[in-house]
C-alpha cells in the first residue's frame, strides 16, 4: 500500500485552519500557521479554490471556506450554469453531426434535459428543455448510470420498464452494457427508447473526474448507426469531442 | 477569426467555412467604479487579454497563423481610451458607455445653440451614453490634455481602434483607423457623409488631429505584427452591428436582439436613413464595400448587468445563470418590479436623470421574486423597444432573432416570447457577434463569396413560442409602465448637484 499523500494532508490542514476562529486568513498567515513555504501554500489554496472548497475575498485577498463545502452532498453544478457553459459546444456538435443535441443531468431517478439544440435542418421542432427521460433506455441515461454507483444500484433494484421491443429490461444485461460504457467512454442506444430512433452520449466531468452530466445526439437510427446497427464511429468521435470540450471549459473558467 | 472585445469579457473565436465554431478562448476584465456613476476599464488589461486569448484559440484549434484566413474585430461600442501617440501609454482608464459622469455636462450642452442640428447630423440624442460628451469631459478635466491633443500627441480610439493600432505595431507604425459603425456611435460622425463632421467637432470642442480615419467595415486592411504576427485584419464593426450581420439580417425590416451586458435591438432599414418618431436611434447597420445599410436601434442600458449586480453587489447568487434557478423557486414576481435605470433610461425614454427602483415590496417578497423581477426587467424593456419599432415601421414585427450570453437563460427567453407575443428564435451560433465579425472579415478576404452563402448558414437552434394569457400580459405591462413612470418622478424630485 502506498503511503499517505502529503499534499492531501496539507490541504486538509488548510481547511481545518479556515474552519476555526475568524475563518478569514491571508496567504502569509496560512503559510506561517502550517509551517509551509508561501509558494506551497499558494498552490494548495489555488487548487482548493478551483474545486470551490475555498473562496478568496475580491477586495481583501483573504481566503475562507467555499460555499461548495457546505452542500457537498447535494449538487455539484447548477443545471442552468451547465447550460450556459456548454452552449457553444452543444451548438457546434449539432452543426457537425447534423443531429439534435441534448444535455442531461440526473434528477429524481431520471434524466433531466437541461439543454436542447434543434436538428439544424430548420424543420419544425419543439424545445425539450425540462423534459424527463428514462435512465436505462437512453444514451444520456446510460452515461449517468455508468458513472454513478448509487444510481446504478438503485436501477438494479427497480423494474426496468419496457418501452420498445429492444429496451433493456434485464438487470444483468444492463450491468454488462454499463461496464462497456465505462470501458469505451461513451454510450449508445438504438431503438431502445423509441422505434426508429437512436442516440449516442458521452460524460461531462468536473475537475477531478466526477461525472456531472452527459451530452449526446439523437436522431433516425439509420442515420446514427451503420448497417450492423452500431453507432457510427465519426458521430461517436464528435460526441466524445464535444463532451471533452465542455469538460475543459468547466475547468478553464474556475 | 474574430476578436469580440465585449463589456464584460474579451473572446477570440475561430470559425470554419460552414460557420461552425472551432475554438473559443475568453477572459474577463475588471470593471472600475471609482465614484458613483463612473464606470472605467483598463485598456492595457484588455490588450493583455487579447495577447493571451489569440494564441490560446489557435492552440485549441490546432492551427497556425498562416491558416487563419482573416481576422475581424468587434467591440463594445462608445467606450474609448486616449493614449500617447509616442509611447502607446493610455491617458487614464477607458471610459465605458455605462458611465454617467457627464450628466451635468450633457444638460449644459443640451442648452447650447445648434443642438437640433447635432441630432440631425449624427442621428443620436445627446446622452451620457455616447463617446463625445465623455471625451469632452476628459479634455476639460485632465490637466494639459487639450494642449497635448492639439499638438497631435494624443490619439483617441474606441476599442476597435485601440486593438487594431496595437495589433498592427503600436508606436512602430500602428494603423489609426476605425469603421463607420463604431464612428457612428461617437456623435462626431455625420451620418450622410460618414466622415468626422466639422460642426460636430466644433460643438463638442474636439480637435480633429486625435481622431482615427473612418473606413467601411470591410476595408480595414491591416496585418498583425504583434501577438501572433502575419494575420490579415480585414474587418471591424461594433458588436451590435456585427450581431445584425451575423444574424444575416440583410433585408430591410429584419430585426435582431442581442442580450449581453445591455440589450440592443437593431432593425435593418436598408439604404434608407430612417429617423425615428418613437425614441429609437439612427445608426449605420454595416458597410460592406460601397453603400451602407442603415439601421434603427433600441438600446437597453441594463440587461445582463442587472444579473451581474444581483450577483456581485447583493451576493444572492454565485454565478449569473443561477438567477434562473433562483427565479424558478417561485411561480411569479409576487407583485415586485425592478426598473434598472442605473445609467438613466435609454430607449425609448432617453432620460439621463432617471435612477433605478424596486417597487411592490411586501413582507411576502423573497429573493426568488427579486430574481424573477431581474429577468422580467429585460423582457419589459424589450417590449417597450419593440412597440417603438412597430410604431415607426407601421407593421408588427413577426419574430425576434436573439443572441448573446443571456440567451442561455431559458426562463428569460420564454418570458420574452410571452411579453412580445411573437416567437423568439435563437440561431445555431449563440456567439453571433463574433460570427458577424468573422463573416465581414471572410467576405473581405474572399473566403465567402456573397451574402446569400452566409444566409444559408443560419439555422434555428431553439424557438420559444408565446404562451401567456393576453389579459395577464396586458395587466403586467401596465404595472411595468407605472413602475417606469415612478422613476421619472424620482428623477424630477432629485436636484442635480
Ligand atoms: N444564464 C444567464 N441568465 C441571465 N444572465 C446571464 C446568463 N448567462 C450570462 N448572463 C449575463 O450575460 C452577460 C454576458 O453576456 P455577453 O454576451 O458575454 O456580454 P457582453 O458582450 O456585453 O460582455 C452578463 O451580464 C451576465 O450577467
Ligand atoms: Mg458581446
Amino acid at each position: 500500500m502506498p503511503g499517505p499523500i502529503q499534499s492531501i494532508e496539507r490541504a486538509a490542514a488548510v481547511l481545518r485552519l479556515l474552519a476555526r476562529g475568524s475563518g478569514h486568513h491571508g496567504l502569509t498567515e496560512i503559510a506561517d500557521s502550517l509551517g509551509l513555504a508561501r509558494g506551497t501554500a499558494h498552490g494548495i489554496l489555488r487548487t482548493l479554490q478551483r474545486v470551490e472548497f475555498v473562496e478568496q475575498d475580491h477586495t481583501t485577498g483573504r481566503y475562507r471556506l467555499g460555499a461548495a463545502l457546505l452542500h457537498l452532498g447535494t449538487s455539484y453544478l447548477d443545471a442552468n450554469e451547465l447550460r450556459s457553459r456548454s452552449i457553444n459546444w452543444a451548438d457546434t456538435l449539432a452543426a457537425r453531426s447534423g443531429q439534435e443535441v441534448r444535455i442531461g443531468m440526473h434528477h429524481d431517478g431520471a434524466v433531466l434535459v437541461v439543454h436542447h439544440v434543434f436538428r439544424p435542418d430548420d424543420s419544425v421542432q419543439t424545445l425539450g428543455i425540462g423534459a424527463m427521460l428514462p435512465l436505462h433506455a437512453t444514451a444520456l441515461g446510460k452515461v449517468l448510470l455508468a458513472y454513478d454507483p448509487d444510481l446504478s444500484a438503485a436501477a438494479r433494484r427497480r423494474e426496468l420498464t419496457s418501452l420498445t421491443r429492444r429496451t433493456i429490461t434485464r438487470t444483468q444485461m444492463l450491468e454488462r452494457v454499463l461496464t462497456e460504457v465505462r470501458g469505451q467512454g461513451w454510450a449508445g442506444e438504438a431503438e431502445e427508447y423509441m422505434p426508429g430512433e437512436a442516440s449516442i452520449a458521452a460524460p461531462i466531468r468536473i475537475p477531478g473526474g466526477l461525472v456531472i452530466g452527459a451530452i449526446g445526439i439523437s436522431g433516425a437510427a439509420d442515420r446514427l448507426c451503420d448497417s450492423a446497427g452500431r453507432p457510427r464511429a465519426t458521430l461517436v468521435r464528435q460526441v466524445v469531442q464535444a463532451a471533452e470540450s465542455v469538460t475543459t471549459s468547466l475547468v478553464d473558467e474556475n | 477569426m474574430a476578436i469580440d472585445q465585449g463589456t464584460t469579457s474579451t473572446r477570440c473565436i475561430v470559425f470554419d467555412q460552414n460557420a461552425r465554431l472551432v475554438a473559443v478562448a475568453q477572459r474577463e476584465h475588471r470593471q472600475y467604479h471609482p465614484r458613483p456613476g463612473w464606470v472605467e476599464q483598463d485598456a492595457v488589461e484588455i490588450w493583455r487579454n487579447v495577447d493571451r486569448i489569440v494564441p490560446q484559440a489557435l492552440r485549441q484549434a490546432g492551427i497556425t497563423a498562416e491558416q487563419v484566413v482573416a481576422m475581424g474585430i468587434t467591440n463594445q461600442r462608445e467606450t474609448f481610451v486616449l493614449w500617447d501617440r509616442h509611447t502607446g501609454v493610455p491617458i487614464g482608464r477607458a471610459i465605458v458607455w455605462e458611465d454617467i459622469r457627464t450628466e451635468d455636462l450633457v444638460a449644459e450642452l443640451g442648452k447650447k445653440q445648434g443642438i437640433e442640428e447635432v441630432r440631425d447630423r449624427c442621428g443620436l440624442p445627446l446622452a451620457t451614453y455616447f463617446s463625445a460628451p465623455s471625451l469632452r469631459w476628459m479634455l476639460d478635466n485632465v490637466a494639459g490634455l487639450r494642449a497635448k491633443a492639439e499638438r497631435g500627441d494624443v490619439l483617441f480610439g474606441t476599442m476597435d481602434t485601440w486593438l487594431i493600432w496595437n495589433l498592427t505595431g503600436g508606436v512602430s507604425g500602428g494603423l489609426h483607423v476605425t469603421d463607420v459603425t463604431n464612428a457612428s456611435r461617437t456623435m462626431l460622425m455625420n451620418l450622410s457623409t460618414r466622415q468626422w463632421d466639422p460642426m460636430l467637432l466644433e460643438f463638442f470642442g474636439v480637435p480633429s488631429s486625435m481622431l482615427p480615419e473612418i473606413r467601411p467595415s470591410t476595408e480595414i486592411s491591416g496585418v498583425t505584427t504583434r501577438v501572433v504576427p502575419g494575420i490579415s485584419i480585414t474587418a471591424a464593426l461594433g458588436d451590435q452591428h456585427a450581431a445584425l450581420f451575423g444574424q444575416t439580417c440583410f433585408e430591410k425590416g429584419s430585426i435582431k436582439g442581442t442580450y449581453g451586458t445591455g440589450g440592443f435591438l437593431l432593425m435593418n432599414t436598408g439604404t434608407e436613413l430612417v429617423r425615428s418618431k418613437h425614441g429609437l436611434l439612427t445608426t449605420i447597420g454595416y458597410q460592406i464595400g460601397g453603400e451602407p445599410a442603415y439601421a434603427l436601434e433600441g438600446s437597453i442600458a441594463v440587461a445582463g448587468s442587472l444579473v451581474q449586480w444581483f450577483r456581485d453587489n447583493l451576493g444572492l447568487i454565485h454565478s449569473a445563470p443561477e438567477i434562473e434557478t433562483l427565479a424558478r423557486t417561485v411561480k411569479d414576481n409576487g407583485g415586485c418590479y425592478i426598473v434598472p435605470a442605473f445609467s438613466g433610461l435609454f430607449a425609448p425614454h432617453w432620460l439621463s436623470q432617471a435612477r433605478g427602483l424596486v417597487v411592490g415590496l411586501t413582507s411576502y417578497i423573497n429573493k426568488g421574486h427579486l430574481a424573477r423581477a431581474v429577468l422580467e426587467a429585460t423582457g419589459w424593456q424589450t417590449r417597450e423597444v419593440v412597440d417603438a419599432m412597430n410604431a415607426d415601421l407601421g407593421v408588427p414585427t413577426p419574430v425576434l432573432k436573439v443572441d448573446g450570453g443571456m440567451t442561455a437563460d431559458h426562463l428569460l427567453m420564454q418570458f420574452l416570447a410571452d411579453v412580445l407575443d411573437i416567437p423568439v428564435m435563437r440561431p445555431l451560433v449563440a456567439e453571433t457577434v463574433s460570427l458577424g465579425a468573422a463573416y465581414a472579415a471572410g467576405l473581405a478576404a474572399g473566403y465567402w463569396p456573397d451574402l446569400e452563402g452566409l444566409r444559408r448558414n443560419w439555422h434555428l437552434a431553439a424557438r420559444w413560442n408565446p404562451a401567456m394569457d393576453a389579459r395577464h400580459r396586458e395587466d403586467e405591462y401596465a404595472n411595468w409602465k407605472r413602475a417606469v413612470e415612478l422613476t421619472f418622478a424620482w428623477a424630477r424630485s432629485t436636484p442635480s448637484s
